[in-house]
């Protein structure tokens, strides 16, 4: 515990406590809602928009569910967001970068142009356009974000090979007569794989942001699953007067992404460098 | 000679770009979506209603002959006509575009305006109270979901404090009973053209509220980086020169300091002005502004691509020019951008 403290500094070490907080709430969400069946999408009518007490610890929504366990539902659909596009951006995203720093010449030319096309959208603007073609859902929505997404991995993946090009190991291979896709996978890609998985794990909370976002424009999952932007959009025609139906999802969203930001930041000064230049 | 060549290359690189953004565009809102020809025709549309929309729509041609009618559509300015009102976008987007740049513009100068003499002063006071105050803030501002903050802002100065209207471009009243004459689309601008200093207030009490959502991510950058800029350049001889000489310390930081620290300004424009026309289709929901963020939030409902697509293109173009004006601004002022 001390050494953890150590490590990443008082911030971090909370924030580290909330985001494995809310991973266990996700986890264990049947289990630790107060109202499992509620969390789940059962309508609850004789009790609709109560604001918090006791019996509901965050008020309840429009259907009388109650927002605490929707929101601890919530976390499923939101954390597997932020892990989801990260990962897909990284399985575009990294063939490409390691591609256009390997070979180099026409084919990096190519790569990096068509990569600067995807740069030159607004991020969200292209995702709402890519979200809508696809039609709402988890798995779309997901894709959607994840398109505007890589291109940072490409450019990452594609600095770090640069450098491990002219390595003396990675020639001597060459000249051992190892094939291309070997040398790229067997000696490039692991050594890569870490600056990268940093980067990875930090951008987790911008990316649940992104997804909050277009949830929020009714292009996420769709009801009755348990989602934290729309919540927040479905609060809103109850704002101010039940203000507890959007502010207790949009508190939440602002822990979670503050939570993953200071633990990135923490993380940060500690490696050194590791940083990117988000826009 | 080295400058005009950088300016040139990034001329041509942006225009590549554009081609490239066109083509996505198109085969998102084109190809991608199941049958465009089914929304086109309408609610509940018949198989000969179907057919005759995939032929006005041109849907049976090869994918290359339809690129380049899309292509040659957009560069001409002619977005086609929306699916759900049948009216032509290019009136549309005269109509909302304004809107959205004087939210725009708007928002960038208030996020320099708050930003830049907050990083003055978190870099006066190094690791004091002002400084620990800003950079936590500027932490929050990155983290805050944008369409709650606005929500939070409407609670509090519209909601509890009643000094800021809750929503809106303009008073029902003026619009109705004494409508701006429309020169620029601005309405500050048009209201001081107009001379009527009842519009331009009501006009900036409604801009306060969307831009202060919008500034608040760039305004934490923009201390941020005007923070690390004024700390080195403190240091540098001629302040420690002008300190010896006896300076007043308020002299010193603007006077001799942050005239050297004003790179990261235009940075920061670049980014909140891309940010702001990003962050455009959920503010503008929130505030019911009449722009193009509220417009392409009520296509995606109707899934009115046509709208979509000429939405997605016509701001990408402003954040394309945009980042190349910031690039060749940059260079001139930094000619060593241009040999990197």
């Amino acid at each position: 515990m001390t050494r953890l403290v150590q490590r990443l500094g008082w911030p971090g070490t909370i924030a580290l406590a909330i985001v494995v907080l809310f991973v266990a709430l996700a986890i264990l969400a049947p289990w630790i809602a107060p109202y499992p069946a509620q969390g789940a999408g059962a309508p609850n009518v004789i009790a609709k928009l109560r604001p918090p007490s006791a019996e509901y610890w965050l008020g309840t929504d429009h259907l009388g569910r109650d927002i605490l366990s929707r929101i601890i539902y919530g976390t499923r659909v939101s954390l597997t967001n932020g892990v989801l596009i990260v990962a897909f951006s990284l399985l575009i995203g990294l063939p490409v970068g390691l591609a256009a720093g390997y070979f180099g010449g026409w084919i990096d030319e190519a790569l990096m142009r068509g990569t600067d096309v995807f740069l030159a959208f607004p991020a969200l603007l292209l995702a709402v356009l890519m979200a809508a073609a696809l039609g709402p859902g988890f798995l779309n929505s997901i894709i959607a974000v994840a398109v505007t997404w890589w291109p940072w991995y490409a450019r990452l993946a594609r600095a770090e090979v640069l450098v491990l090009r002219g390595q003396p190991y990675v020639e001597a291979a060459r000249l051992a007569g190892v094939s291309h896709p070997r040398i790229i996978i067997r000696h490039i890609l692991p050594a890569t794989g870490r600056p990268l998985t940093v980067q990875a794990a930090l951008d987790v909370g911008p990316a649940l942001l992104t997804a909050a976002a277009l949830s929020f424009l009714g292009l996420g999952v769709l009801p009755p699953t348990a989602d934290w932007g729309q919540m927040v959009d479905a609060g809103r025609k109850f704002f101010p007067a039940r203000w507890w139906y959007s502010a207790m999802p949009g508190m939440t969203i602002f822990i979670v992404a503050l939570a993953f930001s200071v633990l990135g930041d923490a993380l940060r000064e500690r490696k050194g460098g590791a940083a990117r230049a988000s826009a | 000679m080295e400058l005009l060549r950088y300016i040139l290359r990034r001329m041509i690189l942006s225009a590549f770009v554009v081609v490239g953004v066109t083509f996505l565009v198109f085969i998102v809102a084109q190809v991608v979506p199941s049958d465009p020809a089914a929304l086109y025709a309408g609610p509940r549309p018949t198989a000969e209603q179907i057919e005759k929309a995939r032929q006005e729509l041109n849907l049976d041609a090869p994918l290359p002959a339809r690129f380049a009618t899309f292509a040659s559509a957009m560069a001409s300015g002619d977005f086609g006509v929306s699916y759900k009102s049948r009216r032509l976008i290019a009136e549309d987007l005269r109509a909302y575009l304004p809107a959205t740049l004087e939210l725009a513009v708007f928002s960038t100068g208030l996020a320099l305006l708050i930003g830049i003499p907050l990083g003055v002063a978190a870099a006066a006071r190094q690791g004091r109270w002002p400084d620990r105050l800003g950079s936590l803030g500027s932490i929050a501002a990155v983290a805050m979901p944008t369409f709650f903050l606005a929500m939070l802002l409407q609670l509090v100065f519209a909601q509890w404090l009643g000094i800021l209207p809750l929503s809106g471009r303009l008073s029902r009243e003026i619009a109705i009973s004494a409508p701006l004459q429309m020169v620029t689309g601005f309405n500050l601008i048009d209201a001081i053209i107009a001379g009527r200093a009842d519009v331009f207030g009501n006009a900036l009490a409604h801009l306060i509220l969307p831009a202060l959502t919008l500034a608040s991510y760039p305004a934490g950058v923009a201390m941020r980086l005007t923070r690390s800029a004024m700390i080195e350049i403190l240091e540098r001889r001629h302040v420690v020169a002008a300190r010896a000489l006896g300076l007043s310390e308020p002299r010193i930081l603007f006077g001799h300091a942050l005239p050297n620290a004003m790179g990261p300004a235009l940075t920061v424009i670049g980014l909140s002005f891309a940010y702001a026309l990003t962050g455009a289709v959920l503010v503008e929901i929130i505030f019911a502004w009449p722009g193009l963020g509220r417009y392409v939030s009520e296509a995606i409902l109707a899934k009115d691509f046509p709208v979509i697509a000429a939405v997605t293109m016509v701001v990408t173009i402003c954040y394309v020019v945009m980042n190349l004006i910031i690039d060749i601004a940059q260079a001139l002022v930094d000619p060593r951008v241009a040999l990197s």
